[in-house]
């Protein structure tokens, strides 16, 4: 017959509060007795960057020629305090995840795809391998409260420092390792015991606050010889005070990351109910800076946090971002949550598509994963060439974008060539809503 | 954040050079606190003399006008002295109905301290520049507190600068970041402070002026305060005769303290205390968290937690 | 004697001494190896981030995370101590003869960081390897989340001694005031006793080996506990037994 036998009879009614997600939580959480543990960033509805469209060429405004006419996407960061600065040829980096929670060959495919669309990886909370540091031509080497693997030989071999405040998926948690991916070179990286279960701490141990940040960042910029940038990571809490700090402590770049952005592993309630939306907070970060009068100067805005397209891309550059990050958008583009694993997925429990269980260490993808019979099914070349080619389809797409509003460079991106589709997203990015002058909230 | 430097001198020959040396220890905070500064000093008054601090930052009154208006509002003799944008009345008549007439009459300036001792001065801007304008270092005086800001949650005013003053010659800088200010807030209001600023550290200082208006010793309000107040601190509190410092439960944000016969001094940071003569010969520590330390000119020896 | 090198910071910048001893390769020879700084007054950073086996004397007190990072050298601070003293170190030696204020040896990955003084809040935080010696007290939180290494200390130890511990041992001779979650008193044995012995030896502080108590993990926090109800009445079920109705299954 028809679909009408698809669901439930037709005089049953699910509950919108206690629906089946909810109810399966509940039940779960009464059956184990713990948080649910999970990787992968929010899944529910929110405000995204879709909600924004770009205005375009009119009678008053005119586009670029596609192609013909150039539209440069460079970023340069730290040049006025870092001997080294980081050169970038696109506005796309990927963000810090670490080797631990990704297999080796995960990371050595990010570093060749990144390397190929001459873009930066990012260490993660666990320290620095020398296959990373290897395949990638530009490595920013993350400074965590946990402090795992650090030494100041790594630090000297990266490119630029970001010292972790806090991410997206967790502002104020700290890193999560589960004992099935705690291996005998993740524990000695990490000087962890074999098969434990690593909570991180979340406040750094020998600082707390930006005055002492100050301190600090000039403790790394010593052991560096001033060498390179140093980036200041937060999630997205209270983005026009944290980059005002960040600022005034020193950084050379304040990467922000929404609610949107992922994690190998936290409890769920911190995914979900924790940070604000992207698009509410690259507006707030960008008011800081300007009012610094830093601003597309001497400190860089990356924002991260669910960025998945050009359109992505362009919206957060106008917005004033000068570069955006990835980081699950960089997984499934190596073949996370892959159809075609769909069998095995189900044989975990779980279903393509939905896929999250990164904290298991049972990717069928060999990419959140320990197991070296899985890892091994991820050909890291083949994998950085994926990863290159989405790379280069996410800057084609905001150079395109940017052409298409008249854009000889993609920084020239402003506010005033969006509009938005909704209430919420006029009065978050600080945008008009479509067809009016109306932003609520900053009459 | 912040930085914090306090210096109480118990040696009488030093107290001539009282502001020079706390301009000293300031200079090494600005870094902790570029946006703006704040300094309260003691000594230098007279018993049965009040002093009303008053700062006019959006206006310029009459000062002599505003002075012969007090005095007969007070029916006593009131003189005044201006530096800059802050002004200091004094009286022999009555200090807190003085300090209430400038409350009810001029909503134009902010009343920043009364006291027998105390003066505070504070402005925006590089903290070396905030202590030159109003002379801190040609103060002479017992003690002094002074305060070098970073805006962390609320913005970059006069009025959202330390320290502030909660009570009769007592007054609070802080370095840290409180996380229930907000709700304390909306209670003291109903308990009958008011607040200008978004500030946490305008809450604390609420918290100690209720607890003392209400007949609390300074020891136990700052007792109170150790369970009300939630966050991170390292408090440095000016009292008449003396001061306390006290840092919370967790005490991330840092304090160290020295002492030698000549004099006590704390500051965030070792460097301060490193502008101090005799430093070198100095017994130099961390306080602990949750205690309350407390010198004073009589007792002339530290307190440790009561 | 050997030729010293002296550089004094009231002359010079923190940037210019750091520069000069990062600049020692290898090749430098014994004499050119030792280096007297001057007049800190307290200044951040200084001597971070060191590479060669020099040896160096600071004249006076520190700020903030000196010797940061140390890598070989053998670095004296006559004097105080600020926040994150040899945080990080991965070897050599860095010794206070004064006091050392929060978070001394934070987080080091090995060589011997010795506070003659106390050390304040936080000592051995993050310990990855690291041996610290403190001839006096330690604040509280002292060896929080401590992974790797050994901390001794002669004198008293505050609250929290030891929360969340992994594998590092806690060597206390005076009173702790009290312990951290999972840390544990544990038996201090012959080989305790002989590592303690070579610490305090290293160290130069004389003690002995036998008046100290050794704690460390009790390592019940290292997995999360899970309940599983579901399998629980599931095997019942597969055995054949009556569902018990205490036991809470329907």
């Amino acid at each position: 017959m028809s679909g009408y036998d698809d669901g439930p009879p037709w005089h049953l009614q699910e509950s919108y509060t206690f629906d089946r997600h909810v109810i399966s939580e509940i039940r779960r959480a009464a059956n184990t007795g713990i948080y649910r543990i999970r990787g992968f960033g929010a899944k529910r509805p929110l405000p995204t960057l879709d909600d924004l469209v770009f205005l375009g060429a009119s009678m008053s405004r005119y586009p670029l020629e596609g192609y013909r006419e150039a539209c440069g996407t460079d970023v340069v960061i730290g040049a006025e305090r870092a001997e080294r600065p980081v050169r970038l040829r696109i506005p796309v980096t990927i963000a810090g995840m670490s080797f631990g929670s990704l297999s080796a060959q995960a990371k050595e495919a990010l570093g060749r795809g990144a390397s190929a669309a001459g873009t930066s990886t990012t260490t993660g909370d666990g320290g620095m391998t020398q296959e990373e540091r290897g395949h990638s031509e530009t490595l920013v080497y993350q400074y965590l409260p946990s402090r795992y693997g650090m030494n100041p030989d790594d630090l000297r071999q990266a490119d630029a420092i970001e010292v972790v405040v806090g991410q997206g998926a967790k502002p104020g948690g700290g890193g999560m390792l589960l004992g099935q991916k705690i291996t005998e070179r993740v524990g000695e990286m990490r000087t962890l015991p074999v098969g434990i279960d690593q909570r991180s701490a979340c406040r750094h141990p020998d600082w707390t606050g930006p005055d002492d940040l100050e301190i600090k960042i000039q403790e790394l910029r010593e052991i560096t010889d001033w060498r390179v940038p140093i980036y200041v990571k937060v999630g997205a809490a209270r983005p026009y005070y944290d980059t005002a700090l960040a600022v005034k402590a020193g950084a050379d770049c304040v990467v922000v990351d929404g609610m949107q952005g992922g994690t190998a592993a936290t409890q769920d309630v911190f995914i979900e109910h924790v940070g604000i939306p992207t698009i509410a907070a690259i507006p707030e970060a960008v008011r800081a800076l300007q009012e610094l009068d830093v601003h597309r100067g001497s400190v860089k805005l990356i924002a991260a946090g669910g960025i998945r397209s050009g359109a992505d891309v362009a919206k957060a550059l106008a917005l004033g971002a000068d570069a955006v990050s990835i980081g699950t958008a960089a997984l499934i583009a190596l073949g996370d949550n892959d159809p075609n694993l769909d069998a095995e997925y189900r044989a975990l429990g779980s279903a393509a598509g939905a896929w999250e269980d990164y904290q298991d260490g049972t990717d069928p993808a060999g990419i959140t994963t320990q197991d070296p019979a899985l890892a091994a099914r991820l050909d890291p070349v083949i994998g950085g060439r994926r990863l290159a080619n989405y790379l280069q389809v996410l800057t084609l797409e905001t150079q395109t974008l940017a052409r298409a509003n008249g854009k000889s460079h993609v920084h020239n991106l402003e506010p005033e060539d969006l509009a938005a589709l909704t209430v919420e997203a006029a009065a978050m990015a600080g945008v008009p809503l479509a067809g009016t002058s109306w932003i609520p909230g900053h009459e | 954040m912040c930085g914090i430097a306090g210096l109480f001198l118990k040696n009488e020959a030093l107290r001539p050079e009282l502001g020079r040396l706390t301009s000293l220890m300031l200079h090494e905070m600005c870094g902790r606190g570029p946006d703006s500064a704040g300094f309260a000093v003691y000594g230098d008054g007279s018993p049965g003399t009040t002093k009303v601090t008053v700062l006019a930052e959006h206006s310029t009154p009459d000062w002599s006008v505003l002075t012969d208006r007090l005095a007969d509002d007070l029916d006593a003799d009131v003189r005044v002295r201006r530096i800059r944008d802050h002004a200091v009345f004094e009286t022999e008549g009555d200090g807190d109905r003085a300090r209430q007439w400038f409350l009810d009459n001029h909503p134009d300036l902010d009343v920043l301290s009364h006291g027998e001792q105390l003066e505070i001065y504070k402005g925006v801007g590089d903290p070396d520049m905030v202590a030159l304008n109003y002379g801190l270092a040609d103060r002479r005086g017992t003690h002094a507190i002074a305060h070098t800001r970073m805006a962390t949650e609320s913005a970059v005013t006069t009025n959202g600068s330390h320290p502030f003053a909660t009570g009769p010659d007592t007054c609070l800088v802080h370095n840290g970041s409180l996380s229930n200010h907000n709700q304390l807030r909306r209670f003291l209001e109903r308990h009958g402070e008011t607040f200008q600023t978004e500030n946490d550290t305008e809450v604390a200082a609420g918290f100690m002026a209720w607890r003392i208006r209400e007949g609390d010793t300074l020891d136990l309000a700052l007792k109170k305060a150790l369970v009300e107040l939630d966050g991170f601190y390292t408090f440095a509190i000016g009292i008449k005769d003396g001061f306390a410092i006290l840092r919370d439960p967790i005490a991330c944000k840092p304090a160290v303290i020295g002492e030698t016969d000549d004099w006590v001094a704390m500051s965030s940071e070792y460097r301060a205390l490193a502008q101090l003569p005799g430093v070198n010969d100095s017994e130099i520590w961390e306080p602990e968290p949750g205690q309350i330390y407390t010198w004073t000119l009589d007792a002339a020896q530290s307190g440790g937690g009561c | 004697m050997f030729d010293e090198t002296h550089f004094d910071l009231a002359q010079q910048t923190v940037r210019q001494v750091n520069q000069a001893l990062h600049g020692i390769g290898e090749s430098a020879d014994a004499s050119a190896r030792r280096f007297r700084v001057t007049n800190p007054k307290g200044a951040h950073a200084v001597a971070a981030g060191l590479t060669a086996p020099i040896s160096i004397t600071i004249e006076g007190s520190v700020g903030y995370y000196c010797a940061g990072m140390n890598q070989r050298a053998e670095v004296t601070v006559i004097g105080n101590a600020g926040t994150g003293l040899a945080e990080n170190i991965m070897s050599g030696t860095v010794k206070v003869t004064g006091n050392a204020t929060m978070s001394a040896g934070a987080t080091g990955h090995g060589g011997l960081v010795v506070v003659e003084g106390n050390a304040g809040a936080r000592c051995g935080i993050s310990m990855k390897g690291v041996d610290i010696v403190v001839g006096g007290n330690v604040g509280h939180m002292s060896a929080f989340m401590a992974q790797a290494g050994n901390l001794v200390v002669l004198g008293d130890a505050g609250d929290d001694l030891g929360d969340s511990i992994y594998e590092a041992n806690l060597f206390i001779r005076g009173k702790v005031a009290s312990l951290g979650a999972d840390a544990v008193e544990k038996e201090l044995r012959y080989e305790h006793q002989q590592l303690l012995a070579g610490l305090l030896d290293r160290a130069g502080l004389a003690a002995d080996a036998g008046d100290f108590r050794r704690y460390g993990s009790a390592r019940k926090l290292y997995n999360f506990h899970i309940d599983d109800i579901d399998a629980e009445v599931a095997a019942r079920a597969a055995r054949g037994s009556v569902v018990d109705r205490v036991g809470g299954a329907t």
